[in-house]
């Protein structure tokens, strides 16, 4: 009777488990798969695929850094444009915002997150980019010549895609560091206080607390950054081109694999845009495992520092020579 | 005693620009809203619901190919991405300590931040180059895969919540394992799965880039698995980038369909979350 019943047990744990793997198996398998796929560019071209900066299908060239620089620069600048705001909106939700208006505020903050990024997108064609044409046509001359305004105004580019970008990250890195806060253990508050410290001052020292989960918060955000497709697509301009300029047209690797993937004819065309959804799902597993890692340590109890732990004397083997 | 003030009036400011940032954030989300319904709403008829596209060039037309895509696409996803997420989710939480759990919900949280083209790319692999042939299948399976992480970690969740009483009542009357998660443990946490898998849902309704090149499109209504089929969203694409101003209108009307949709699960699911908590706590 109870062996049965032991049996039954394993049979449960087995047969949950087997969907447990499947999801294991499905993530491998998308790395597999894509390598698989984008072995005739891997060989063919090998690294200086990432070098070559001419992209034509047409003549079988194909050279990847102008992606790779969309990608980075959109990426980077949106991040750093949403960084302030993300963080005053977690410090704002966490710390100062009346009980009453907490929630709502909270939830139009995260409806930011659910809106279909088509719609943003959409969006960005008819209504951001005609903005930002204008603003861009109203620049004064002396900053028109500087190399990061050059070029004409023309509202689809870079300076687009980075604000649409900075919109739809601010949701997910706010919410995230508002959890890291709300870590923080109120004593270090009260601390701060204590001490005489003002408001701020006492907001920045939960903020030193919470260093390592904001900065994990802010690279989950690059992370979504990176890989978001749409939006992106719709207002960056689509030109392969590297220029520093925020009113040139641009293109991303995740961009150009929603343009050209469904029209690759041929085999190698095919395989060469493959790769770059590889390294697009290489950066993001990276980038992701390591705000992950970050914002974990955030949240576990803290310790004694282990330093503080290694008994004296117990100096390194290594360290006597010198 | 200067410095004191100086201090005061920092603190005063950075607290302002903090509420301030709040205010930065939802200009955007109130232009978005305010665009999307009021050039939505012209364009939002009968026909828009009930009629197939129009050939290029004549004026109206509608959407009902791309609403019955969706409907079918999201359909087929949640068919398999429900249970693997729910079962999966049970195993995690049940064996939480074992090396499987561990590698499983790093999975799931990878799967969740793998980018929905990527997705795409990989799903093209497998499920449309061996038929030389794009499908609603296809399309399903690439909205499942982005829909199971979300369920998985919903269901792992809400059991976890579930308190161990429960649990422990239906043990010992005897229950195995198995037995007390089925009959005691999951109804209890149902309605909250219930409500993540409707936000997974509202979530995946609203994606483009994995249907682009595994759905791909269709200009009249179909209902076969094996063949190309509409989406709202990949519809309202090809109409915005298209030069017709008739069709930048319907583009307006699916944008709002799919907010509308987005926003009707999101209020649900708050409103179901809040009950939840009042009947857990008793009150």
């Amino acid at each position: 009777m109870l062996r049965r019943l032991r049996g039954r047990d394993l049979g449960f744990k087995i047969g949950t488990g087997a969907f447990a793997a499947l999801i294991v198996v499905i993530v491998a398998g998308i790395g597999f798969e894509l390598w698989r796929q984008s072995a005739l560019s891997l060989q063919k071209f090998g690294f200086a695929f990432w070098l070559g900066d001419i992209w034509d299908p047409v003549s079988g060239e194909f050279g990847a850094k102008p992606f790779i620089w969309g990608t980075l620069y959109s990426s980077i600048l949106a991040l750093a444009l949403a960084t302030p705001i993300s963080l005053g909106i977690a410090i704002f939700l966490s710390e100062l915002c009346p009980a009453r208006f907490r929630l709502p505020l909270t939830f139009l903050t995260e409806l930011l997150a659910a809106i279909p990024s088509i719609v943003y997108g959409l969006w960005g064609i008819f209504v951001l980019v005609p903005a930002v044409r204008s603003f861009e046509q109203a620049l004064p001359q002396a900053l028109r010549a500087t190399p990061l305004f050059s070029g004409p105004a023309v509202g689809v580019g870079m300076l687009s895609a980075v604000l649409i970008l900075a919109i739809m990250v601010i949701p997910f890195t706010s919410s995230v560091a508002r959890e890291v806060l709300k870590a923080v253990p109120s004593s270090q508050r009260e601390a701060a206080y204590a001490l005489g410290a003002t408001r701020w001052e006492a907001i920045r020292a939960a903020l030193f607390y919470a260093r390592t989960g904001i900065v994990g918060s802010l690279i989950l955000g690059f992370g979504r950054a990176l890989g978001e497709t749409m939006a992106v697509t719709m207002v960056i301009g689509n030109n392969p081109q590297i220029k520093a300029s925020l009113l040139a047209p641009g293109y991303t690797m995740s961009a150009v694999l929603a343009n050209e993937f469904a029209e690759a004819a041929d085999d190698l065309y095919l395989s060469a845009l493959v790769e770059i959804g590889l390294v697009l799902f290489a950066i993001t597993l990276m980038v992701n495992m390591l705000s992950r890692t970050l914002i974990w340590q955030m949240n576990r109890p803290v310790r004694a520092t282990r330093a503080a732990r290694v008994p004296i004397g117990a100096a390194p083997a290594t360290g006597g020579a010198a | 005693m200067k410095r004191d003030v100086v201090r005061r009036w920092i603190s005063t400011i950075v607290v302002w620009l903090c509420g301030l940032s709040v205010v930065v954030a939802l200009v955007p989300l109130a232009f978005i809203l305010f665009f999307v319904v009021s050039q939505g709403v012209q364009a939002l008829n009968w026909e828009f619901f009930t009629a197939l596209p129009a050939p290029v060039g004549e004026l109206g037309g509608g959407f009902s190919n791309a609403i019955v895509g969706t409907l079918m696409l999201v359909g087929i996803g949640a068919a398999f991405a429900v249970p693997v997420g729910i079962i999966s989710g049970v195993y995690i939480a049940e064996f939480p300590a074992t090396k499987l759990a561990t590698m499983a919900r790093f999975a799931a949280d990878t799967l969740n931040g793998v980018p929905s083209i990527v997705v795409g790319v990989f799903v093209y692999g497998i499920a449309v180059m061996p038929f030389r042939q794009f499908s609603a299948m296809a399309g399903g399976v690439a909205l499942g895969i982005m829909m199971i992480p979300i369920v998985t970690r919903t269901t792992e969740e809400l059991i976890k919540l579930v308190p161990p009483a429960l649990r422990e009542g239906a043990l010992a009357l005897g229950a195995t394992r198995g037995r007390a998660t089925l009959t005691v443990v999951l109804p209890a946490a149902a309605p909250g799965i219930i409500t993540g898998v409707v936000l997974a849902l509202a979530r995946i309704a609203g994606e483009t880039a994995p249907l682009l090149f595994t759905a791909f499109n269709n200009r009249f209504l179909s209902v076969d698995p094996t063949q190309p089929i509409a989406s709202l969203t990949v519809q309202v694409y090809t109409y915005a980038i298209s030069p017709y101003e008739d069709w930048h209108r319907q583009a307006w009307a699916g944008a709002l369909v799919l907010v509308s949709l987005v926003l009707f699960c999101s209020v649900l699911a708050r409103v179901a979350t809040r009950r939840l908590e009042r009947l857990q706590t008793g009150h």
